[in-house]
């Protein structure tokens, strides 16, 4: 069941969240790096955080900021390496671009998977503990989503 | 993967700095017990004797917005204070109060109540008499029982007419401890 409740005190979601976000962030950044995008991380949602209409989906929602950090300091370092897939790339997965502006449509955790993985890179194990779920399940999320989505898409041009 | 002391010490710094929070809170420990000590960055907000976050976290996030984290930095001047009032070198507190939530008329009930001198008691009729309302010694006796910032707003210099000491929420023990600390009873 879905609960819409309010955002819980900032205190309790940095508690709850402070060890997974460092541990995620530790292993796209190495130590040293991840000290600093773990502060900016929070500051950020921090900053973000009265705005929130609700409490759900606060750990994706987290991880999607710490991994919009690692992608932001990947492009300083090496600014074409990690540009993110705007194309479509060889192993079929669609590019971000294509879908992103379907993707609001979808259930909150096909679209949490989706965005996670195609937005953000995340590998499907980041988006299993982003999701509270498995890696096997984070890529049934995935990739169920984006047929809903291709779908979709057709159903719209036939519309 | 666990976040080191120092890291959370530094992002709980950052926050105030930035001015990022709606409410900072600490627990104070003082010799009448742990405190709970909430402070914006208006001033002071709330004095737990109930120290347990947990207990307060929620309403504190629906009266003062949900940006609440524990953050000594910001209620730092009022442990400090705290400190000097029990060990007997402090008299008065020199502090700024975010009454912001508090009715009209506890507002001034509160604010007549700041002006009562470390050392001596009054009266609920007397206090109810400062505020132009001479018969609502009851009502400020619920405002007394209600006060948010106990110690710092003196409600425990507040006493019934006969001099008993009638009521207080962290416990008649701890009225009594107080105004034998400020000289007030012997």
């Amino acid at each position: 069941m879905h609960t819409m409740a309010t955002p819980p005190p900032f205190e309790h979601f940095y508690v709850e969240h402070r060890d997974i976000v460092l541990g995620f962030l530790r292993r796209r950044l190495g130590a040293q790096a991840a000290e600093d995008a773990f502060q900016e991380t929070f500051l950020r949602a921090l900053r973000a955080y009265d705005r929130l209409q609700h409490g759900d989906h606060l750990r994706a929602w987290v991880l999607t900021i710490a991994a919009r950090l690692v992608i932001d300091s990947g492009r300083r370092a090496r600014p074409v390496a990690h540009e993110l897939p705007e194309l479509p790339v060889e192993d079929g997965r669609p590019a971000y671009a294509e879908i992103e502006h379907l993707a609001d449509r979808l259930p909150p955790t096909e679209r949490a998977a989706v965005v996670l993985r195609y937005a953000y890179d995340l590998a499907y194990d980041d988006i299993a503990l982003a999701l509270d779920s498995t890696p096997e399940a984070a890529r049934q999320a995935a990739s169920s989503g984006v047929r809903r989505l291709r779908a979709g898409r057709i159903h719209d041009r036939l519309t | 993967m666990t976040v080191s002391p120092d890291l959370d010490r530094r992002f709980r710094e950052a926050a105030a700095a930035e001015h990022l929070l709606d409410l900072g809170f600490d627990v104070v420990e003082s010799p009448i017990g742990p405190l709970l000590v909430a402070a914006t960055e208006r001033g002071v907000a709330r004095i737990y004797f109930d120290a347990d976050p947990e207990l307060h976290l929620e309403r504190l996030a629906r009266a003062y917005g949900p940006r609440v984290l524990r953050s000594p930095v910001l209620v730092d001047a009022a442990r400090r204070q705290l400190d000097e009032y029990f060990a007997g070198s402090r008299s008065s507190f020199e502090l700024d109060i975010d009454l912001r939530d508090a009715a009209p008329f506890a507002k001034q009930v509160l604010g007549e109540l700041s002006r009562v001198p470390y050392g001596q008691t009054t009266t609920y009729g007397t206090l109810a008499a400062k505020v132009g309302a001479p018969r609502a010694a009851r009502a400020v006796g619920t405002v007394m029982n209600r006060n948010p910032i106990p110690i710092v707003l003196p409600c425990h210099r507040v006493v019934g007419s006969n001099g008993s000491l009638t009521g207080y929420a962290g416990g008649l023990d701890v009225k009594e401890r107080l105004l034998r600390l400020e000289g007030a009873l012997l």
